[in-house]
């Protein structure tokens, strides 16, 4: 056991880091990069520079074949450039959905000419994408959709809403998933379509969240056109290509972006004084911490299981799913509990007057989202059971009905 | 990254999952469990044979001489069989201690015998209902004798000697702590009960037990330490196969228990229950593992990965025993199924090298010292 690199790892950490220093900005020591201030327009801009420059290094997408401007790299590599980019003040986020969900599900169902014309733009940054699957109606239950897309000579013309759709306010293209058939049962009646966000008929409008930020989208559309020559997959077969999406967000590993940790919560504790002294002497504050830290460190030791087995050429175990069930809820009660620490003062979400420029209050309102994006705690709860465990499904009664005859509520 | 065992590693934990599989089946902790048993002999002579009780004593011993990874692939499989064997004791605390602080004709005269199996050793702490501290201990070692009574003691009947946390000063300081090594012939011993019968343990007296110091005078309490942080990685891969055991044991009866009119296994209540107790071990699984690291390339980290993996593996197995028997509903509650079999096992384990409280004080302390140092 060592957590050293191979000689093959170990040689292309050190391009990476070559690379890195002769293009980009280390972060500074107090880890605040002045990037919270800059317009999203700004940053963005400034993403799609640096996009196109790790494109042209072919760092862009390491893992993809060459013939789509990746350079058949190990997934092993792109965990390896991820660590050492993560140590330098880089825009970050614009393009995650598009190039690790949209294109990939592209590659595997567009045409030679599609992927011609869509590939490389995206890699470099050029042009955006999101994905158009959630409902107001279809959460965790997204096969429920009611976004309708009706045959009208050659173009399908859509109806409906989505919501919870990142970045659709900056981007240019989207995949879409919509019920075309609402006779059939209700996995049975999707079909998948990509299409541009600047087609008429669609408007997009921010949600404003309980943190406060605007991070999602719900978009609409009225008598949207979209060709068939748009569409990916069968009529119909709108599931199975939406499961390939999914498939590629589970395969990105999951980490960081939690906020606040034990570290964190070690800092205050140190500092601050309660009624018999520094809080980090008090035995439930102690208790607390190590609970927390026994968490954290499980999780992150799990995560170099997954990284050996990826270094080996290995598929990763089962145990790399556990992430953001374990994430989510500890960063929720480690953000209470500091705030709880600070008695009367917790109320504050104040930049100067809170500890940490208010890190917990933030964290503790940004978690109850965490808990929910990407699979709720209960759905990822019930993946586990299923997939890893190999408990059967819940009884479902939706299964043989017709959509259309379907109960619904709210 | 390389944050696994080796292959031969595994090979290993496979050919002693398949030892136990078909030497220990659960009716062996129940046979020891209800008559009483000191441990299954039978047993033991095979694990001996096999040569698991000389893993980590070097060569020129009479051991195998291999590493402390090799140790944790066993102890997993150890406890998930609930093995009712004084493997624990003789290897992981006394075999411990004395590799850690033996005099090199110490060495000699106990390290072949642990390894052969002609004698088993344990490790005498405790002396009473309540933490083991500078303040409670008050077993003295006095003119190379030891006074005093130490109970419970892991496998104190079924063990010819004993290393004992002995006070050799007055003060409730650490520097008035050693440790001795004592043989048991001549101790009055009797079985203690407990809420493992499976593993007996024994109360113990000295009276002027002829004893010998086992490392300096004075550095009896950062010994014990030190033996326990060691231990409690290796305790932490059988409260890891215990945990895992319990969570096949509720998986497989979700599958086969209908109410209601179909698997118990198919409603949330339970699946989210199994993926808890999954989350939980597969988070302790890594702290073991990182404990396990740490423990084979003797780091500085050594303490801290100690009480991380000793914390995360008494929660998990906890959590695992307690939610089997829930899983199991009134079946679960009966002497006849073996639910309490491994929920008895969890919480001595969990308890032995002190408690979950203890080791949580343990762990900030260390991460204290190491924000400092």
């Amino acid at each position: 056991m060592d957590f050293e690199d191979t000689q093959d790892e170990a040689q292309f950490r050190s391009e990476v880091k070559d690379w890195l220093k002769a293009n980009a900005t280390p972060r500074s020591g107090d880890n605040r990069t002045g990037r919270a201030e800059q317009s999203e327009a700004d940053l963005l801009a400034e993403a799609k520079v640096w996009q196109a420059k790790k494109a042209d290094a072919k760092y862009a997408q390491i893992t993809w074949p060459e013939e789509f401007g990746g350079r058949g790299g190990s997934p092993i590599q792109n965990v390896i450039y991820g660590q050492e980019e993560a140590k330098y003040d880089v825009p970050r986020g614009f393009f995650d959905i598009g190039l690790g969900m949209c294109i990939p599900t592209l590659m595997a169902y567009a045409t030679k000419e599609q992927l011609g014309r869509y590939v490389q733009p995206a890699l470099r940054g050029e042009e955006v994408w999101c994905q158009l699957f959630s409902e107001p109606a279809a959460g965790s239950d997204v096969a429920g959709l009611r976004t309708k897309a009706e045959k009208d000579g050659d173009d399908w013309v859509v109806n409906g809403q989505k919501v919870w759709t990142s970045g659709a306010h900056y981007s240019d293209y989207g995949i879409l998933v919509v019920r075309t058939d609402p006779n059939v049962p209700k996995h049975k009646g999707l079909t998948m379509f990509f299409l541009s966000m600047k087609t008429p008929g669609i408007e997009v409008r921010p949600i404003k969240q309980i943190s406060g930020g605007a991070n999602f989208n719900e978009v609409f559309f009225n008598d949207v056109r979209i060709p068939d020559s748009q569409r990916l997959g069968k009529v119909g077969d709108g599931w199975k290509v939406a499961l390939t999406t999914l498939m590629n967000e589970r395969l990105a590993i999951g980490g960081g972006g939690a906020g606040p940790d034990y570290h964190e919560m070690m800092a205050l504790a140190r500092e601050l004084e309660l009624e018999d002294g520094p809080a980090l002497r008090n035995a439930l504050v102690r208790d607390k911490i190590a609970d927390w830290y026994v968490r954290g460190k499980g999780l992150q030791y799990t995560r170099y299981r997954t990284l050996t087995a990826l270094s080996k050429g290995q598929t990763p175990g089962p145990e790399a799913s556990i992430g953001k069930v374990v994430t989510a809820p500890k960063a929720q009660d480690l953000a209470s509990f500091a705030m709880d620490l600070q008695d009367m003062g917790g109320i504050m979400m104040d930049d100067d007057a809170s500890p940490g420029s208010a890190a917990f209050q933030l964290s503790y309102m940004s978690a109850p989202g965490f808990r929910i994006a990407g699979g709720t705690d209960e759905i990822l709860r019930n993946i586990i059971a299923e997939r890893v465990l190999g408990l059967p499904q819940d009884v479902r009664v939706d299964k043989e009905v017709a959509f259309k005859d379907l109960p619904t509520g709210r | 990254m390389n944050f696994d065992f080796s292959d031969d590693q595994k090979f290993l934990k496979d050919q002693a999952n398949k030892f136990l599989t078909e030497k220990c089946d659960l009716s062996r902790p129940r046979k020891v469990l209800e008559n009483k048993e000191p441990h299954d002999s039978d047993l033991w002579k095979a694990i001996v044979e096999m040569g698991w009780t000389g893993t980590t004593i070097p060569e020129e011993y009479g051991g195998l001489g291999l590493g402390h990874l090799e140790l944790c692939v066993i102890a997993e499989e150890l406890g998930r069989a609930i093995a009712p064997v004084p493997f624990s004791s003789s290897v992981y605390l006394a075999t411990e201690a004395l590799l850690l602080a033996g005099s090199e004709e110490q060495k000699q005269t106990y390290l072949p015998k642990l390894a052969s199996g002609e004698s088993i050793g344990t490790f005498a702490v405790s002396e009473g209902a309540k933490p083991a501290t500078v303040k409670s201990i008050e077993t003295k070692f006095d003119g190379g004798a030891i006074s005093g009574t130490k109970v419970p003691v892991p496998d104190g009947l079924s063990a010819d000697f004993a290393v004992v946390l002995v006070r050799t000063g007055a003060s409730a300081s650490e520097q008035s702590f050693s440790l001795a090594i004592a043989d048991l012939a001549s101790t009055e011993r009797s079985v203690i009960d407990t809420m493992d019968p499976s593993r007996q343990q024994a109360q113990i007296e000295f009276t002027n037990t002829d004893a010998a110091l086992l490392g300096e005078q004075g550095a009896g309490w950062d010994l014990y330490r030190r033996v326990l942080d060691r231990a409690a990685i290796l305790f932490a891969f059988e409260q890891v196969g215990g945990a895992d055991a319990c969570l096949e044991m509720a998986k497989a009866y979700a599958l086969d228990r209908y109410a209601f009119g179909r698997q118990i296994g198919s409603y949330q209540a339970i699946k989210h229950k199994l993926a808890d107790m999954y989350i939980n071990n597969e988070l302790a699984r890594s702290n073991a593992y990182y404990g396990a690291w740490a423990l084979s390339s003797d780091a500085p980290e050594l303490p801290t990965a100690a009480a991380g993996a000793r914390v995360s593996a008494t929660q998990a197995y906890h959590y695992a025993s307690k939610e089997n028997i829930q899983t199991h509903g009134g079946m679960g509650f009966t002497w006849e199924a073996d639910c309490h079999l491994y929920y008895r096992r969890a919480k001595m384990l969990g308890l032995a090298l002190g408690g979950e409280r203890a080791w949580k004080e343990k762990l900030i302390t260390s991460l204290e010292q190491r924000n400092v140092a």
